[in-house]
C-alpha cells in the first residue's frame, strides 16, 4: 500500500478535487481541532523520523521550537541533492497536496507565519506546480487568513535554489534562502531557535518525504503508522534503485524491508545475469559503502540494524554496483562530486576533497604508490569530523569504506 | 534591453520581493529574470538586481558565482548539461557524454561553431532511474542513447533554424 507514492494507485491525485475525495485535507481538518502541543504530541507517538537522511524524530524536532517566540518559519527542504536520490521529485510531481497538507500541519503545530519550500533550481516546473496549487488552496481558504475557519494565518511560498548541493544541508539551506551564499552556519544557536532558524527567528527544517507522511499519521492515528515497519523505524519508507539492477525507480515499502526483497523481488536482481553484485551504498554518495554479501542482503532497512552492518539507510538512495565495477573508479566519482559540491567554508573540507580527488587520479592513471593508498586514508580520516556541516564526513566515508572493504581494488593500481 | 521598468517581468519581481522578509531573499529569483532577459547573468543584469534590492553588485555578483545554474559567460542557443554522476556513470553516461562531445566537436564546457550547442557535465540531477539524461536549457531529457540524441540535436537545429527564418521575416 502506497502512503506516500499515491499518484500511482490514484488517477489525478494531482488535481485538489480527487486529492480531497480520497482523504486529502482529512489530516489537517483534524490537527485544527486539536491544540498545537496534541499534534505535536500525535506526530512524537506516531514514531515517523526525518526522512532526508538523519532520522531525526519529527515530532521531538517540532517540540524544540519555543511556543512564547512570536514568529516562527517552516522550511521544506525540497532540494534533493544526494547521489542516487529522486522520491522527493515523484512526491511533489504525482502527489503535490499532500506535502502541502503536511506542511501546513507542522505550521499549525509550531504556529509559524509562513512556510518556504526550498526546491532545488532543477526542480522550476515542479515548482510552478505547487505554485498553482497554493494558489488553488488560497481559493479555497486553505492557504492565508483564517485557514479552514480556524483563525490560524498562514503563507505557503516556493523557492529555487540554482545547484547547490551544500543547499540541502539546513544551515546552509537558511542562508541561500535570506540571499546569502549557500554555506553552513555555526551551531549553535539551532534553527529551532531564536537566533539560528530562517530571518533568526525558530524554525523548523524538514525533508518533504518527511511531511508526506504527515496527513496520514493525523488522519488514521499515530497507532496505524506505528504498526508499519519495526520498533524504532516506523513507516513507510521510499527507496530510490538505481546502477545494476533490472528495474531501477522507486519503492515505497515498510522500513525494515530486507535489501534481498528489495533488489531482488522488487528490482528484478542484477542487471546482467553473468554479473552479480558486489557492493552498494545505501545512502548515495554520502553514507559507507558495504560489499553486498548474503548477510548485508538479509539484513533489514532499518535505522537500527543499518547500524549493525557498518553503515546507514539515511535517504535510502540505493546505488547497486555489480562484479565489474572497481571501487578506486567509485572512490573517485564520489569524491569529485564532493569536491566539486564543497562550499568551500572549511579548510578540510576544501582542500581535502582537492588533494584527495587529484591522489585518486594518479593512482587510477597507474603512477600511484602504495603510499598514496595510505595517504588517502589518512586525509579522509583527517577531515572526518572538523567540518562546520556533515559533508566533511560525508567526503571523507567513500575513500574510508571503499579502502576497508576492498583494499584489492586499490592495490591492483599501485602494483610496480 | 532590461529588467527593470519592462512590464514582461514587473508582476513577478514584484511577487519575488514581497513574499520574502526581506528584499535580499529575492536575489536568487531576481538574477532568474536576469538570466531570462539577456541569456546569461551579465554586468547590465547583475547591477540592475542590485539596485532593486539595494544591494552592492559585489554582492549580487558573489551569489551568481557560487551557484551553477547562473551562467557567467553567454552559451549556446541549446545549452546541454549531462548528468555524469556515480549513478549515471554506471549505466554509461560517461561514455554517452564523451561521445556528444564529438558529435559536436566541443571541448568540455565548450560551445559549438554554429554556436548552437553548449555541452558540459553536472552533478547528480535526481533522475538516476533514468540514465543516460541530461538538461537542456534546464529541461530534462531522459533515457538517452546515441540514436536518441542525434534525432534531438537534429529535431533542435532546425527548431532553431525556423526561428531565426521568422525573425529575419519580420
Amino acid at each position: 500500500m502506497h502512503i506516500l507514492l499515491r499518484g500511482r494507485d490514484i488517477d489525478n491525485i494531482k488535481q485538489l478535487a480527487v486529492y480531497e475525495k480520497h482523504d486529502g485535507f482529512a489530516g489537517m481538518k483534524k490537527a485544527l481541532a486539536m491544540t498545537p502541543a496534541e499534534v505535536i504530541d500525535v506526530v512524537k507517538a506516531s514514531g515517523l523520523r526525518g526522512r532526508g537522511g538523519a532520522g531525526f524524530p519529527t515530532g521531538v524536532k517540532w517540540s524544540f521550537i519555543p511556543q512564547h517566540e512570536p514568529v516562527k518559519f517552516v522550511t521544506i527542504n525540497a532540494d534533493e541533492s544526494e547521489t542516487g536520490t529522486f522520491k522527493d521529485r515523484e512526491i511533489m510531481e504525482e502527489n503535490p497536496y499532500q506535502l502541502i497538507e503536511g506542511s501546513l500541519i507542522c505550521a499549525y503545530a509550531i504556529q509559524a507565519k509562513a512556510v518556504y519550500i526550498y526546491l532545488r533550481g532543477e526542480f522550476w516546473d515542479i515548482g510552478d506546480q505547487l505554485d498553482e496549487c497554493i494558489e488553488a488552496l488560497r481559493e479555497k481558504g486553505f492557504v492565508g487568513k483564517n485557514i479552514m475557519g480556524s483563525g490560524y494565518d498562514c503563507e505557503v511560498y516556493t523557492h529555487l535554489g540554482a545547484g547547490a548541493y551544500i543547499c540541502g544541508e539546513e544551515s546552509a539551506l537558511l542562508n541561500s534562502l535570506e540571499g546569502y551564499l549557500g554555506q553552513p552556519r555555526v551551531r549553535p544557536p539551532f534553527p529551532a531557535q531564536k537566533g539560528g532558524g530562517l530571518y533568526k527567528e525558530a524554525t523548523v527544517v524538514n525533508n518533504v518525504e518527511t511531511l508526506a507522511n504527515v496527513p496520514y499519521i493525523m488522519s488514521e492515528g499515530a497507532d496505524a503508522f506505528k504498526a508499519i515497519g519495526t520498533e524504532q523505524s516506523a513507516g513507510n519508507k521510499i527507496y530510490c534503485v538505481s546502477g545494476h539492477v533490472k528495474r531501477s525507480g522507486n519503492y515505497e515499502l515498510p522500513m525494515g524491508t530486507t535489501f534481498r526483497e528489495l533488489l531482488y523481488d522488487h528490482a528484478g536482481g542484477p542487471l546482467y545475469e553473468d554479473r552479480p553484485f558486489k557492493a552498494m551504498l545505501p545512502s548515495g554518495g554520502s553514507g559507507p559503502i558495504v560489499p553486498l554479501t548474503d548477510e548485508v542482503l538479509d539484513t533489514p532497512m532499518s535505522y537500527e540494524d543499518c547500524a549493525n552492518i557498518g553503515t546507514i539507510i539515511g535517504s535510502a538512495s540505493i546505488i547497486v554496483m555489480d562484479e565489474t565495477v572497481d571501487m578506486t573508479w567509485v572512490a573517485s566519482k564520489v569524491t569529485k562530486f564532493f569536491k566539486h559540491e564543497s562550499c568551500g567554508k572549511c579548510t578540510p573540507c576544501r582542500e581535502g576533497t582537492y588533494w584527495l580527488d587529484k591522489v585518486i587520479d594518479r593512482i587510477l592513471d597507474g603512477r600511484g604508490s602504495p603510499d598514496d593508498v595510505k595517504r588517502i586514508a589518512d586525509v579522509a580520516e583527517n577531515m572526518a569530523g572538523t567540518t562546520l556541516c556533515a559533508l566533511g564526513d560525508f567526503a571523507a566515508n567513500p575513500i574510508i569504506h571503499t579502502i576497508r572493504h576492498f583494499p584489492d581494488d586499490f592495490a591492483q593500481h599501485v602494483q610496480s | 534591453m532590461a529588467i527593470i521598468g519592462n512590464s514582461k517581468y514587473e508582476e513577478r519581481i514584484n511577487h519575488h520581493i514581497a513574499k520574502y522578509e526581506t528584499k535580499r531573499s529575492a536575489v536568487m529569483p531576481l538574477l532568474y529574470i536576469a538570466q531570462e532577459e539577456y541569456g546569461w547573468v551579465n554586468q547590465d543584469g547583475i547591477n540592475e538586481v542590485a539596485q532593486l534590492l539595494n544591494l552592492d553588485p559585489t554582492q549580487v555578483k558573489s551569489i551568481a558565482g557560487f551557484y551553477t545554474m547562473y551562467s557567467e559567460k553567454p552559451k549556446g542557443v541549446y545549452w546541454l548539461q549531462v548528468c555524469t554522476d556515480l549513478p549515471c556513470a554506471l549505466q554509461g553516461a560517461d561514455d554517452f557524454h564523451a561521445w556528444l562531445k564529438e558529435e559536436l566537436g566541443v571541448e568540455e564546457g565548450g560551445t559549438s561553431a554554429d554556436g548552437m550547442f553548449t555541452v558540459e557535465h553536472v552533478m547528480c540531477l535526481a533522475a538516476c532511474d533514468k540514465a543516460p539524461m541530461l538538461q537542456c536549457n534546464f529541461r530534462y531529457v531522459e533515457d538517452l542513447d546515441q540514436n536518441k540524441m542525434r534525432e534531438l540535436l537534429a529535431k533542435w537545429r532546425a527548431e532553431a533554424a525556423a526561428s531565426m527564418n521568422g525573425r529575419s521575416a519580420e
